[in-house]
């Protein structure tokens, strides 16, 4: 066991992150390489300007109108983001990893906190998934992929928690969170047509 | 869920007779991999199937939230399904996926303003019509539209002749009113080419008579061109005929290079302004029009504060303003609007939505122009505009657009609101003041 967790913790999180970081990269890449041969459009419109302002006003909270329509599920998708980064950031456990591997350190959250927050987290993700079953709209647009990536992004909060209890493995939730850091392209799509909007309609797009 | 209507149009059945599962799939794949490329990649691959464009549709809201008709819903039925099949469908769903396509999107890009990630989905709209165009299915009344404008590169088969006797006769009763006033065809030079849609001189020339009486007024340098190429209206670009809507808006521009113009001022009409100012140069390789492209709500608005216009008397009866969604989605228009209108009349009132996030009319993006076959489902399916506009109680509305007047019209009618629609030059028309009338 000891082995596979150095393996886990070592070598697997190194690949992992490097497929993650080189993967975006090439995601962006093969973008844009794309577009330069078949969608020229893309980028004779992409504007940084433009582009930062949809994304920053898509990314405050209740600062569009469709999230203000959508009160409890703006407040919880936003819980979700903010908490999975502060778990993933400030959780002492990690902490400790990265400070033993590179030497550095922040300061953390005291563990119960992170436990209510996992918690928390796991509920958004149950949240999700009903919201999936019982919305017609949603539904009617959800097939097994969904919920599968809903249960991947979920995993590590999961194993986080079985983890700290001591009521499981540890490594899984390593591996987990490696896997489920996935989405980078999310925001490119935002950029692009908020380029559009901004630039030649002159008018918001949220 | 409701029975799902399919209705039947002449053109589209008639051109899926003559569909092999070949040739649909060969067609599918070309424009997938020929012509959309990274976008929509990329769209397909960030949807998080999250539902949240639904609200954004009137069509969903209009239809009790009928799934099938949220925007995603209407990706599902069309973009997934070929996707997912590698274009090996058939071709009963070719001919849904137009009435989808076609028919229950306006490609108002309301959505837009709705998706966490920004996902345009009229493009993926467009880009079935794009492959219904190259199928010969797109249905039979907006075909023959775009058949009008290769034929005579006017929307509403003018002939040359037709065109130049309107603006003739036009001028014929200007002088009546304005003893000085022109309609000044063909001048070289001038600062101005005024530019319409085709239904302008066909049975709405009262509108060149009023923005020839502005222009007058206004002491503008303009002209209009004696040949083909006054039409700046364009169906073509919404029947996926891409080819047709570059030749269109060549022409268009060429006319304006020709009569060495500085600007063109068009008429109040929405698609055509997309058309010229969004659609039609990117198609021509202009990143930005190459002659400045002026919406006539942006000129009226001009001439307000040079002071060319003065306003003799208020409109006193309480108006609202229906946004166009390509003036006002598509050029950020509204505050300019409001400022003419706020001008011209004493008692605004606006309608909830509005501005950027105003309900599209339902006629829009081509499907007013699918006929009469589609006509009840696009009533039926924009309850929500009739309920918007009744909220308002007042009795008229301003819609610079005319696809909008097309639209709302039927739903005035339908829905009994007895509202009177007008366009924003009749108002300064009828309110300015008139230094050289007699």
């Amino acid at each position: 066991m000891q082995d596979v967790y150095l393996l886990v913790s070592g070598p697997l999180a190194w690949a992992a992150w490097t497929i993650f970081v080189l993967g975006s990269i090439y995601k962006v890449w093969s973008t844009l390489n794309t577009a330069k041969k078949k969608d020229q459009v893309l980028l004779n419109y992409v504007s940084f300007r433009y582009g930062m302002r949809s994304i920053i006003n898509w990314s405050i909270p209740f600062n569009t109108v469709n999230m203000r329509l959508n009160p409890v599920f703006t407040g919880i998708a936003f819980f979700f983001h903010i908490a999975f980064f502060v778990l993933l950031i400030f959780v002492s456990a990690h902490q400790i990893m990265i400070e033993e591997g590179f030497g550095i350190g922040w300061f953390t959250i005291p563990d119960f906190v992170a436990d209510i927050l996992a918690f928390a987290v796991i509920g958004a993700c149950i949240f999700f998934a009903v919201r999936r079953v019982m919305r017609p709209e949603v539904s009617y647009v959800t097939d097994w992929t969904d919920f599968a990536l809903l249960a991947l992004v979920a995993a590590p909060f999961v194993t986080g928690v079985l983890a700290y209890h001591q009521l499981g493995d540890y490594m899984l939730m390593v591996v987990l969170h490696m896997v489920s850091a996935e989405l980078l392209l999310a925001p490119l799509t935002r950029a692009y047509i908020g380029s559009e909007f901004g630039m030649v309609r002159h008018v918001k797009d949220w | 869920m409701k029975e799902r209507v399919w209705i039947k149009d002449e053109g589209v059945e008639r051109g899926a007779e003559k569909l092999t599962p070949e040739r649909i799939e060969k067609t599918i794949n070309a424009v997938f991999d020929n012509e959309a490329g990274a976008r929509l990649q990329a769209y397909v691959d960030t949807c998080a199937h999250c539902g949240l464009c639904s609200d954004a549709c009137h069509f969903f809201l209009s239809r009790d939230r009928d799934p099938r008709f949220s925007p995603v819903g209407k990706v599902k039925q069309t973009i997934w399904e070929m996707l997912d099949k590698k274009g090996k469908v058939s071709a009963e769903f070719m001919k849904q996926a137009i009435q989808v396509a076609q028919t229950e999107c306006n490609m108002c890009r309301r959505c837009v303003q709705y998706c966490p990630f920004g996902i345009d989905i009229a493009y993926m709209m467009s880009l079935v019509r794009r492959i219904g165009h190259k199928l010969e299915i797109t249905p039979l009344y907006i075909q023959d539209t775009a058949h009008s404008h290769s034929a005579t590169m006017n929307q509403m088969w003018v002939k040359d002749d037709e065109w130049i006797d309107a603006l003739l006769w036009q001028e014929d009763e200007l002088r009546d009113e304005f003893p000085t006033g022109r309609i000044p065809l063909e001048k070289e030079g001038a600062e101005i080419m005024y530019s319409v849609i085709g239904p302008e001189p066909k049975f709405r020339t009262q509108l060149i008579y009023q923005a020839a009486a502005i222009m007058n007024e206004a002491g503008c340098d303009w002209t209009m061109p004696a040949t083909p190429g006054w039409d700046n209206s364009d169906m073509a670009m919404y029947t996926g005929d891409s080819e047709m809507m570059g030749r269109l808006k060549r022409m268009h521009f060429d006319t304006a290079a020709r009569l060495r113009v500085k600007k063109i001022v068009m008429g109040e009409c929405g698609h055509a302004f997309r058309s010229v100012y969004d659609t039609g140069n990117r198609v021509l390789g202009w990143q930005m029009p190459p002659i400045q492209v002026v919406h006539a709500l942006e000129f009226y608005w001009d001439l307000l504060n040079e002071g060319k216009i003065k306003v003799a008397k208020k409109f006193e009866e309480p108006v609202t303003f229906h946004d166009p969604c390509n003036v006002v989605r598509g050029r950020g228009l509204h505050e300019k609007a409001r400022d003419v209108v706020r001008a011209f009349c004493s008692n605004f009132i606006e309608m909830t939505p509005n501005k950027e996030h105003n309900y599209c009319c339902a006629a829009g993006g081509g499907v007013i122009n699918c006929g009469p076959p589609f006509k009840n489902a696009r009533v039926e399916s924009n309850r929500v505009k009739a309920e918007q506009l009744q909220r308002t109680g007042v009795k008229v509305c301003i819609a610079p657009c005319h696809n909008c007047h097309g639209g709302l019209e039927d739903i005035i009618h339908t829905y009994k609101l007895g509202i009177e629609l007008k366009f924003l030059g009749e108002i300064i028309y009828d309110c300015m003041e008139k230094p050289n009338a007699v």
